[in-house]
C-alpha cells in the first residue's frame, strides 16, 4: 500500500520548537506515521514520556485514525478541553496531517516528523519511492518501471554514463533505474521504445501549487 | 590562430584533443600556464564545468581565456546547474565571444561533489541539450520564440565505451546522434580491444570518435578508478606494469602507457582522435603526445 513516509526529527529539533512552549498536545496519525513507527501510539507515548522529564506539561494526546481525513475535525472536538489547555500542538503526522490539523484549529502547530515522499515499504523497514506525481506519466515506454522517481537525475531519455555494475553513480546499493528498465523492455522484446526521444519535460502541466476541478461527468477526461 | 575545430574534425587527420581543468577561486595562473602549453599542441581544449559537482571557476570563463590566448576551446555544459533559460542564455553569450564548440553532457550527480545539499537541476538532459543547441541555430528558442539573431555550434556529447551494461549506453549513444551530436568524446579506455569492439559499433554512425586517454599515475590511482569511477576499466596488465615501475617513476611509466595507446590508436586507425585527461598534471601532456610521435 502506497503511503506517506516520514522520518523523526531529532529530539533536539523538537525541543528547540518547544523553546517557548510549556503546555503541550501531542497528536499522532494512525495510517501512514503508524506504519512507519514514526507517530504511532507507542511513539506518541515515547514522546510524551520524553517531554515530561524535560519538564514540559503534556495536556493529553491522541492518535487520530487517519489524520489527513476530513473526520479529523470531529476527532479533535473529543478532545476539546486538552487541546484549549495547550499553548501548541506537537503534531506527529506527516504534513498532510499537520496541514488538515492546522486548517481546523487556530493553534500553533508543530511538526515532529519531516515528510519526505510517497511511497510503500519494500522490505522491512525499507521504504522506496514510487511516484513524484510528474503529472506526465510515461510509464508505457518505460516497462512500467519510473525513471522520473527511480533515476537520482529523473532522466528520461536513457541513462547517464554514472552506471556502474547496473548501480548508481550516487549510491553502490541503489539500482541504475535504467539499467532496470533496459532489463525489463529487453526480456519484452521493447527495446525501440529506449530510443524514442523525450522533449524537455513539461513543468507545468499543473502549476504549483497544484489545484484541478475534475467535472464528475468527464472523469477528468481531455 | 588556431584552426577551426570542426575544419579539423572534418579534415582526416587524427584529432587531439586536450581538457583544462579550472581553478577553485579566482587564481588563474595555473589554467592559464596549461592554457599556453598546450594551445599549439593541441586542435581544441575542453573546460570542464564544475567536474564531479565540485564547485570551481566556470566552464565560459575558462573556454573565453582560451580565446583570448589564440587557442580553440570547447565549452563543457552540464545540465545539473541551469535550467533550459540559463543553458540557452549561456549558449546565446558563448557564440557573441566567438565560442563555436560546445560538448553537452548531462552532468554528474550532486551527491558525489563538494555542495552535496544542493539541488541538481537536469531541467534537461544530454539529449535535450543537444536539440537545443539545434534549435537555436534554427533560429528559434526552446519556447519557439524568434531569435534576433541565431547561433552556430559544433556539437559533441560523450559516450561510456566501458559501461556496464554496455548495450543501455550504446542505445544512449545513438539517440545522441539522432539529437544532432557531431563528435564524442569518449570516457576512459584501456582495453584496446574493448574499445576495438565499441568501434565496430560506433563506426555505423557518421560521427567522429576521440578516444578518452586518462593519464594513470600511480598503481593505486588506477586501482581506485576500477573500483569507484563508473564507466572505468584498467586491465590487470597495465596496473602490473605501473606497479613495477621503480619508486619515483610511475608518472613515468603512466605517461608512457598513455603515449603508447595514442600511437596505437593512431596508427591502426582505431577511430578518429584522442581526448587527453591529464587531470591536475596538464604540464605532461606534451610529454604524453611526444612518447606518442605527435
Amino acid at each position: 500500500m502506497i503511503r506517506t513516509i516520514t522520518k523523526r526529527k531529532p529530539f533536539e529539533e523538537v525541543e528547540k520548537l518547544l523553546e517557548d512552549v510549556e503546555r503541550v498536545f501531542i497528536i499522532g496519525c494512525g495510517t501512514c506515521t503508524t506504519m512507519c513507527h514514526t507517530g504511532g501510539q507507542p511513539e506518541v507515548q515515547e514522546m510524551e514520556e520524553k517531554l515530561r522529564q524535560k519538564g514540559k506539561v503534556v495536556t493529553g494526546w491522541m492518535v487520530i485514525p487517519v489524520a489527513c481525513d476530513e473526520l479529523t475535525h470531529e476527532a479533535l472536538e473529543e478532545h476539546g478541553d486538552a487541546i484549549e489547555a495547550a499553548q501548541a500542538l506537537l503534531i506527529m503526522t506527516c504534513a498532510f496531517g499537520v496541514q488538515t490539523v492546522s486548517a481546523h484549529l487556530k493553534k500553533v502547530v508543530l511538526p515532529a516528523v519531516d515528510t519526505l515522499f510517497i511511497g510503500l515499504e519494500s522490505g522491512l523497514g525499507m521504504f522506496s519511492e514510487v511516484c513524484n506525481q510528474c503529472g506526465e506519466c510515461i510509464l508505457g515506454d518505460t516497462g512500467g518501471i519510473c525513471p522520473v522517481t527511480a533515476c537520482h537525475k529523473g532522466l528520461v531519455n536513457g541513462p547517464c554514463g554514472g552506471t556502474k555494475k547496473g548501480k548508481c553513480e550516487i549510491d553502490p546499493d541503489k539500482d541504475c533505474a535504467w539499467t532496470l528498465i533496459y532489463e525489463r523492455l529487453k526480456q519484452q522484446g521493447k527495446l525501440e521504445k529506449m530510443l524514442k526521444y523525450y522533449p524537455p519535460k513539461n513543468f507545468q502541466v499543473e502549476p504549483k501549487p497544484g489545484k484541478i476541478f475534475i467535472p464528475e461527468e468527464e472523469g477528468g477526461e481531455q | 590562430m588556431a584552426r577551426c575545430f570542426k575544419e579539423v574534425l572534418n579534415s582526416g587527420k587524427f584529432v587531439i584533443t586536450s581538457e583544462i581543468g579550472p581553478p577553485k577561486g579566482t587564481n588563474l595562473e595555473k589554467m592559464l600556464h596549461h592554457i599556453d602549453l598546450l594551445k599549439d599542441k593541441v586542435d581544441a581544449m575542453n573546460v570542464t564545468d564544475h567536474q564531479s559537482s565540485v564547485m570551481r571557476f566556470p566552464s565560459i570563463g575558462g573556454v573565453l581565456a582560451i580565446k583570448e590566448r589564440g587557442g580553440e576551446p570547447i565549452l563543457q555544459m552540464t545540465c545539473r546547474d541551469r535550467n533550459r533559460l540559463a543553458l540557452q542564455a549561456e549558449l546565446l553569450f558563448a557564440y557573441t565571444r566567438g565560442i563555436r564548440n560546445v560538448l553537452c553532457l548531462t552532468g554528474d550527480a550532486v551527491p558525489v561533489g563538494d555542495h552535496k545539499m544542493a539541488k541538481g537541476v537536469f531541467d534537461l538532459d544530454s539529449s535535450q541539450l543537444l536539440r537545443t543547441v539545434r534549435q537555436l541555430e534554427s533560429g528559434k528558442d526552446l519556447g519557439g520564440n524568434d531569435l534576433d539573431g541565431k547561433v552556430e555550434f559544433c556539437a559533441g556529447a560523450i559516450v561510456t565505451p566501458e559501461a556496464d551494461p554496455l548495450e543501455p549506453q550504446l542505445i544512449k549513444f545513438e539517440k545522441k546522434v539522432d539529437s544532432g551530436a557531431e563528435f564524442f568524446q569518449t570516457q576512459a579506455i584501456y582495453d584496446l580491444n574493448n574499445f576495438r569492439r565499441f568501434m565496430d559499433f560506433a563506426r555505423r554512425f557518421k560521427v567522429k570518435i576521440l578516444a578518452g586517454i586518462i593519464l594513470l599515475v600511480s598503481a593505486r590511482m588506477a586501482k581506485y578508478m576500477n573500483n569507484n569511477v563508473p564507466g572505468i576499466f584498467v586491465p590487470q596488465a597495465l596496473i602490473d606494469e605501473l606497479a613495477s615501475a621503480p619508486k619515483g617513476t610511475a608518472l613515468k611509466k603512466g605517461i608512457e602507457i598513455a603515449g603508447r595507446m595514442i600511437r596505437q590508436i593512431k596508427d591502426e586507425e582505431i577511430c578518429d582522435g584522442v581526448h587527453v585527461m591529464a587531470i591536475g598534471k596538464e604540464e605532461v601532456v606534451p610529454d604524453i603526445l611526444d612518447v606518442a610521435g605527435i
